[in-house]
């Protein structure tokens, strides 16, 4: 099958120069040819001043394919995302579309405060590319997706942020090109506008449309991607099944998804509490990444207290691969219940037991807080990520059903089981009778 | 949760139809890669883009008179209160000699051009830097975005334009004042093209130069002011001695603002200022495209 786009040996050089001073005067470029005037042309070659925010970077992606990009910030996942969208050149290399391409590196675009709900519609349309006979066909549509009827001909400065973000989105989620590039636009509006964004985004998936998609929220990426890029460096250190990339990109550090550690110099947290790691272990306390369904699960934070006479309570939080919380779990243990934490370093492990949680992959976010007044000290969502696997055998909840096994946990309830035979009961409406 | 959409067209319903690989065209549409080539603009993507230029020149004409109590009267306001002070100083008191066209509307007919072109240029030059979210964020034909601040004064120009033709009948049939209205007047329209190509054309130069230097910005509006000046906005050309007249008309301004008093006002035609005006503004245009095309890809990097 031929490729919709291909990516080949893409390279970019920013100037680090320009970087920090985003535009030269005329005296400063005078005067760089006056004293020394045979470097004038070559002086971005010289190498102390440039980096390469992306380096001979390869792909090809397929018609249909939803493809994310992952990696941490200022791997250079948003350059490329520029160059895929035209916005910037590459220095070197060659990329070619062979769809028409719709690129969404921002909610709002050319969203102006003045302009009332309905004319931002149709100026943000046209900025996408979105011809008006297109928008007035879906303007109804978009309005309705944007849940904002009553305010279309408000200007939008008067709009909560939460209804600005939603028509900004809704304009976008619209946008009908074959090529879809999108930037991180899910992290808009209430939890409840983001499950409908990713819906949108499923949906636009599924319609056969190619779409690039990057965003920090390795739920979304597992949820909507069926391959990802992981960007390291400006360099592609991965690429494959979303699951396999995104597995070894939360390896990062310590070379396990299951497991984080910081430096003392990076490390989350502020003056009262610091975050020193989190990881998953199994019973013997060894590090894992995944887990029998059946056997219990223990997620270990280490956190260092450096202010004395505060309460805190660490907590974990479990997502499912959707993002949604499963549930958080808070330090109940009565030894530091309501009773100030000396300086030191602590070692909390919640278990979580086993035939609880359903299989697939989970993601866990540790937060250590003082609940009252509340004030978080640190909080790190979707940290680390455990697999949860059942190997069909017996002793888990599924019995013997092979099947699909629907629920987003999947506790071992306790069962019990009232009995009477046929014969008892015609016994007993006899006994009744006579 | 499904949408409307879901439904709605064809395609959706039988999702990888258009996308089957013998359908991908087998040349790219797009190819990116780095270019140091002159080349003019892409017409026919400009030509795709033209609701765009539209869009971009309504949010600039929105935005500007939203919240203000005069609205759209501003827009005649800045020529006719220099038209009221130049009459004042230059007609009444130091009587400028005007071939018998009465001086409010000589000096009006001048101001109209030169306010379409200085505050088009003025900015423009800021246009390409003022929008910076847009220019990092989304591709489209960059030179849109001067040449939307372009059209937007152009339907300033329009609104003063009634004005002149308010203030030629005043003279006309109240004050009795001889105006010839001659063919000169079928030439209006060409010379509306040339004061819109020739503006074009310093605010593209002016545009992609200010992403890079700045200092076009700051140094423009009293470069403009200057300019004013040695233009026969506030005198007519006549002023200038024969002998200098030839080097005077390099300024396309000079040509221009002639044939507009020419045109409305049937004054003697200006032939070679006009011609020499049209060259300069076919070279400024020429050059100021192909500069602009060379840099706009560097704009996101530095904008």
């Amino acid at each position: 099958m031929r490729s919709i786009i291909s990516v080949q040996h893409v390279s970019k050089k920013f100037l680090i120069g320009r970087l920090r001073l985003p535009y030269q005067t005329l005296r400063d470029s005078v005067m760089t040819a006056i004293k020394a005037p045979f470097r004038f042309r070559n002086r971005s070659d010289s190498t102390e001043d440039q980096i390469w925010a992306l380096k001979d970077v390869s792909f090809e992606v397929k018609p249909g394919e939803v493809l994310g990009f992952i990696g941490r910030n200022g791997a250079g996942k948003s350059t490329l995302l520029k160059i895929l969208s035209r916005v910037t050149e590459p220095t070197s290399g060659r990329v070619e579309l062979y769809g028409r391409s719709g690129s969404l590196l921002e909610v709002g675009t050319g969203f102006h405060p003045e302009l009332t709900g309905r004319e931002n519609i149709f100026m943000n349309g046209a900025i996408l590319g979105m011809p008006r006979r297109e928008i007035l066909r879906k303007f109804d549509e978009i309005v309705a997706f944007a849940e904002v009827e009553r305010f279309i001909d408000t200007p939008v400065k008067h709009f909560s942020s939460g209804m600005y973000l939603r028509l900004a989105f809704a304009v976008a989620a619209h946008l009908d090109p074959e090529i879809l590039i999108v930037d991180e636009v899910l992290a808009v509006g209430d939890s409840r506008f983001q499950r409908k964004c990713l819906q949108k985004m499923e949906d636009v998936g599924h319609q056969g449309r190619t779409v690039i998609f990057v965003s920090h929220s390795m739920a979304a990426i597992s949820r909507l991607c069926s391959r990802a890029i992981l960007i390291e460096g400006g360099r592609v250190a991965g690429d494959g099944p979303t699951d396999e990339v995104v597995n070894s990109y939360l390896r990062g550090e310590t070379n396990s998804a299951a497991a984080r550690e910081w430096n003392s110099g990076t490390a989350p947290g502020n003056n009262v509490a610091r975050l020193h790691s989190v990881k998953i272990c199994d019973e013997d306390d060894a590090m894992v990444a995944s887990v029998d369904i059946r056997h219990p699960v223990a997620l270990v934070m280490e956190f260092e207290v450096l202010e004395p006479g505060h309460v805190l309570s660490p907590n974990f939080h479990i997502y499912s691969e959707e993002g949604i919380i499963l549930f958080v779990s808070n330090d109940l243990d009565p030894q530091w219940l309501g009773r100030p934490r000396p300086p030191g370093i602590y070692t909390s492990t919640a278990w979580i037991p086993g035939n609880f949680l359903a299989e697939g992959t989970l993601y866990v976010g540790a937060a250590v807080s003082t609940l009252d007044p509340v004030m978080v000290h640190f909080f790190e969502p979707q940290i680390v990520a455990f697999r949860v696997i059942d190997n069909h055998e017996s002793g888990s909840v599924r019995g013997d059903y092979k099947g699909p096994y629907p629920g987003v946990v999947r506790p071992a309830l306790k069962w019990t089981t009232k009995y009477a035979p046929v014969g008892a009961t015609a016994a007993r409406e006899e006994a009744l009778i006579s | 949760m499904t949408t409307p959409a879901s439904a709605e067209s064809s395609l959706n319903a039988n999702p990888t139809f258009s996308l089957l690989h013998q359908d991908l065209p087998n040349r790219p549409l797009v190819v990116m890669q780095p270019t140091r080539s002159w080349s003019l603009f892409d017409f026919k993507e400009l030509w795709a883009n033209r609701e765009l230029l539209y869009f971009l020149m309504l949010r600039d004409l929105k935005v500007r008179y939203k919240q203000t109590v005069l609205g759209v009267a501003w827009v005649v306001t800045q020529p006719l209160l220099l038209a009221v002070i130049f009459t004042i100083f230059l007609g009444v008191l130091v009587r400028v000699p005007t071939r018998g066209v009465p001086y409010p509307l000589m000096v009006f007919t001048g101001l109209l051009p030169w306010t379409f072109f200085s505050t088009s240029v003025i900015q423009a030059a800021q246009s390409l830097t003022g929008n910076a979210a847009l220019i990092t964020k989304v591709y489209f034909p960059r030179v849109l975005v001067p040449a939307a601040a372009v059209a937007a004064r152009l339907v300033d120009f329009t609104v003063s334009l009634l004005i002149l033709v308010g203030l030629a009948l005043y003279f006309r049939i109240v004050q009795g004042y001889q105006i010839n209205f001659t063919w000169h007047l079928l030439i209006f329209p060409l010379l509306v093209l040339l004061m819109v190509l020739l503006t074009l054309g310093l605010s593209i130069l002016v545009s992609c130069v200010n992403v890079k230097f700045r200092d076009v910005g700051v140094a423009l509006p009293v470069l403009v002011q200057l300019w004013m000046f040695v233009s026969p906005i506030v005198y007519s050309a006549d002023l200038v001695p024969e002998r200098w007249r030839t080097v005077y008309s390099l300024n396309p301004l000079v040509g221009l603002v002639g044939g507009f008093r020419a045109s409305v006002l049937g004054t003697e035609f200006p032939t070679m200022a006009i011609t020499l005006s049209v060259i300069v503004t076919l070279i400024l245009l020429v050059g100021a495209s192909l500069l602009f095309r060379r840099t706009e890809k560097t704009f996101a990097d530095i904008v």
